[in-house]
């Protein structure tokens, strides 16, 4: 079970996740895209880390819904609203839940992906974050429907979003700045399904 | 890394503590939001004009606030949209009654933050807003399965005759509309010579070599679609116009309104070489030259090379492009 505790260590441990992995992720931009994922994603996330400490929150959703609004209004790019989107409709799947459990967070993380497919109308196979985020969440169903708790159906999500991430590595970009290098975009990995998969892994390390 | 800054994370807030030190006469600057407003508030009754995106493009958009241009630009950090709370404090403050016109250069990040804010604009304060995203760049093919065409050298072309059309008071529907047309009219390609560093990231997003060049790049010193040997300029400038005028019919009584853009390391010496090679492609393709533009207005930080810009002018847009103007990146008829 994950209480607000557990989703506050998850923004810590994501924002220092990106944080050492920030020139990773700004190399794998600069390939196909414009150099500044990695920084984008290490100044939001620095500032929605900081929330737990700096105000009180009473519930999941409430907290969720901040450290959305915070990426939406620091990281820019396209990943500000996508990754912000994703927290803000998450959050909604929170409302009056103390402990979120396998169910409660399944709920939650399809909310959110639902919000990045309503904001970037990407499908699988475009080389986006969704190409992490689909089988993600299909692994993290298929575990919970035969039984697994929280901790392994993150485990298998997480697993399942670094495999979909690979798998870019092959594919043409057809949505966001890399879609402008066509056949050139191929042969690289997407930065935005390396930085999802790293936030799932992270749920997988905190929230169970 | 060799630049003129103090810390990489600061780039963006001191450049405009700059503009606002170097042009108090016509503009204000709202560091916090990080937007640059004309200094006078807005006229009540006149549509607001708001752009912005990345900062990196100078003098685009900042430079272009004034008499006669945008009301308002909003600087995201360089090469990233700004988010939507800049875009949404821009609208509060240049609604004079007459609506909002959001103009929008067509990257995934920059349509996504304006139509968040948009959507909390009209939701908050019921401000009437309406967009125009620019798509202009013939680099890019295919734009059926893709995040399609960039906005590149007509937004320079559409802030000024637009902003011209709003000076005059047409109102929020027709400014719009004249929006659309001066997008579907203008068609744009772009060539780099070397690559550009992003202050934050330390190194040049791209390596090219001494005998390389890239066509059909953007603005973001993101790699073009093909990389080929330097080649002299008026093979270069066949490169950029051809397509051009392979997309849009341009010959027509009113003729065009011609932009040869640097890219922000190009010295005017090429960028005049460049126009005449231009000017001569357009002249034996029947396209006459109604004003012309030479000089670095859509910029890519210290990117050497240069872009092309052609829109199909009629009357109205001849008349609302000699309109006066007071930016302190464009400046004619005050």
């Amino acid at each position: 079970m994950a209480n607000l505790q557990a989703f506050t260590s998850w923004i810590a441990d994501y924002a220092a996740t990106v944080t050492e992995q920030a020139d990773y992720l700004t190399d794998l931009d600069r390939a196909i895209g414009d150099a500044d994922h990695g920084s984008n994603m290490r100044r939001g996330m620095t500032r929605a880390a900081e929330l737990a400490g700096a105000e009180e929150f009473t519930g999941i959703d409430t907290y969720l819904k901040k450290v959305g609004m915070i990426l939406v209004s620091n990281v820019g790019g396209a990943s500000g609203p996508l990754y912000g989107t994703f927290f803000l409709r998450m959050a909604g799947a929170f409302a009056e839940v103390e402990d979120a459990g396998v169910e409660e967070v399944g709920k939650g993380l399809r909310a959110g992906v639902e919000g990045i497919l309503a904001r970037g109308k990407a499908e699988v196979g475009d080389k986006t974050m969704y190409d992490a985020w689909a089988p993600a969440l299909e692994a993290f169903d298929t575990a919970a429907g035969s039984g697994s708790d929280l901790a392994g159906a993150l485990a298998a999500a997480a697993e399942a979003a670094a495999k979909g991430r690979d798998e870019t590595e092959g594919l043409v970009a057809r949505k966001g700045r890399a879609s402008y290098l066509g056949e050139r975009s191929r042969g690289h990995i997407d930065p935005g399904a390396t930085s999802s998969t790293l936030l799932l892994e992270s749920a997988a390390r905190t929230l169970a | 890394m060799k630049k003129l800054i103090n810390d990489p994370a600061d780039v963006v807030v001191e450049a405009l503590r700059g503009m606002a030190a170097a042009h108090p006469d016509r503009l204000r600057v709202d560091l916090e939001h990080k937007v640059v407003y004309r200094k006078d508030p807005i006229r009540q009754g006149k549509v607001g004009l708001i752009s912005g995106g990345g900062s990196g493009h100078e003098p685009m958009h900042g430079g272009l606030v004034g008499l006669g241009m945008l009301d308002a630009a909003c600087a995201g950090e360089v090469f990233t949209s700004p988010v939507p709370d800049q875009m949404m404090a821009a609208t509060k403050e240049v609604d004079g009654g007459a609506g909002v016109l959001h103009i929008v250069k067509n990257y995934t990040g920059d349509v996504m933050n304006f139509e968040m804010a948009a959507e909390m604009a009209a939701a908050e304060a019921g401000t009437e807003v309406q967009s125009v995203v620019v798509d202009d760049d013939v680099a890019v093919q295919d734009s059926l399965y893709t995040a399609g065409r960039r906005g590149v050298g007509t937004t320079v072309l559409l802030e000024k005759i637009v902003g011209a059309a709003a000076e005059e008071g047409r109102s929020l529907a027709e400014c719009a509309e004249l929006a659309h047309k001066v997008n579907g009219n203008g068609r744009s390609m772009g060539m780099a010579l070397t690559s550009c560093t992003v202050p934050a990231a330390g190194k040049p997003t791209f390596d090219l070599a001494e005998d390389e060049m890239e066509v059909g790049i953007g603005i973001h010193g993101e790699p073009g679609r093909q990389r080929l040997p330097l080649a002299p300029a008026k093979d270069v400038a066949a490169m950029l116009v051809e397509p051009i005028l392979a997309d849009l019919d341009f010959t027509g009584d009113a003729g065009a309104i011609v932009m040869m853009n640097g890219m922000g390391g190009t010295p005017l010496i090429e960028l005049y070489l460049m126009y005449a090679e231009v000017a001569a492609i357009l002249e034996k393709s029947g396209v006459t030259v109604a004003r012309c533009l030479v000089g670095n207005y859509i910029t890519s930080l210290e990117m050497a090379g240069c872009s092309v810009t052609v829109l199909k002018a009629d009357d109205d847009l001849v008349g609302l492009w000699d309109a006066p103007v007071n930016t302190p990146g464009l400046r004619w008829g005050v």
